[in-house]
């Protein structure tokens, strides 16, 4: 493998790419349904009164930020989306590297994500790798931001993927 | 509704979060992977996840692990806890008929220059010997009875922030 990371990769890093609004607006059914799940008790997102006193009102579990941008099942008259994460799938192709893992995902949570919040996202290349070779095989490891903006631009979280894509080695 | 809220004062490291068993069932997969809208065949085709994954059943989705990680830590501190940052590395899976054990460990706790309380902690989640997800996660806490975490807004809100001043 080269040790020259192709050019147009090398301009993908720190560009804001597959900018996309959440199909829905944030909204408390898939909250109870999420806390269900889990038996989340939590009165915050029970009870209006305890949400009212803590949070200035309702909001919804942190860690439910990737939901709100699921695409539906199946919507009329849909063309091809971009999948999750299409910088990883970009970067298998682009650099030749057949087969990928994600080693390790980090989230950070910044300001609540309330019912009625139209939320937005991008996916931003942070870093590559110089050629490395692990057990699996030969190849690169990267860092993907995807980061969740709200209708106001403050940030309501980052999520941080560090994948390794690569080749078995024959 | 009375609610009991962990203040950074009764929290110091070492300290152990109670243990939180629950027996999985098909339903607890399905249902997670729905309130996610994770429609992946693999969690919820039986039939899916052992001809083309070839494991042994279903299996419970990321995000839906951690939202469980989420319900562990904030049973724990009571409402205003507030999670500021998490981090999973995935090893195996949790499938029915699993009995899932979530245990968690303080392993710092301190204030940042905007005076937020945070307690830092090492979770897992493990099946019998297996680990399926070791997690370390970072909660903001009230750090006397008047304070509360979720009003922080704008750059009073930090959840990446070092170092800490150090608390317990």
């Amino acid at each position: 493998m080269s040790e020259e990371l192709p050019a147009e990769v090398e301009g993908w890093i720190g560009e804001k790419r597959y900018e996309e609004a959440g199909e829905f607006p944030v909204e408390m059914g898939y909250v109870y349904t999420t806390c269900a799940s889990v038996e989340n008790g939590n009165p915050l997102y029970w009870d209006e009164k305890v949400a009212q006193d803590l949070a200035g009102g309702p909001v919804a579990p942190p860690t439910m930020i990737s939901a709100w941008f699921r695409p539906h099942f199946w919507a009329p008259g849909r063309t091809e989306q971009a999948q999750p994460l299409q910088v990883h799938f970009d970067l298998k192709e682009k650099l030749g590297l057949p087969e990928a893992v994600m080693t390790d995902n980090t989230i950070t949570f910044g300001e609540p994500v309330r019912p009625g919040d139209r939320l937005r996202t991008h996916q931003l290349l942070r870093s590559v790798s110089t050629p490395k070779t692990t057990k699996l095989g030969s190849g690169r490891f990267w860092v993907i931001d995807v980061v969740y903006e709200n209708q106001n631009g403050e940030h309501v979280g980052t999520e941080s993927y560090t994948g390794f894509g690569y080749r078995r080695d024959s | 509704m009375s609610v009991e809220n962990l203040t950074l004062g009764r929290i110091e490291a070492g300290q152990v979060v109670p243990e939180l068993a629950y027996d999985v069932t098909a339903t607890t997969v399905v249902l997670g992977a729905l309130a996610s809208r994770d429609w992946r065949p693999m969690h919820h085709d039986k039939d899916f996840a052992v001809n083309r994954n070839g494991v042994q059943d279903i299996f419970l989705n990321t995000p839906n692990q951690a939202a469980w990680f989420e319900r562990y830590l904030t049973d724990w501190t009571g409402p205003k806890g507030r999670i500021g940052k998490i981090q999973f590395r995935m090893k195996a899976s949790v499938f029915p008929g699993d009995r899932m054990v979530f245990k968690g460990t303080v392993t710092r706790t301190g204030t940042d220059d905007q005076g937020c309380g945070w307690v830092d902690l090492d979770v897992n989640l493990s099946v019998g010997d297996r680990t399926v997800t070791d997690c370390t996660a970072r909660l903001a806490v009230p750090t006397d009875d008047d304070d509360n975490p979720w009003q922080r807004r704008g750059d009073a809100w930090q959840p990446g922030q070092e170092p800490l001043t150090p608390g317990r």
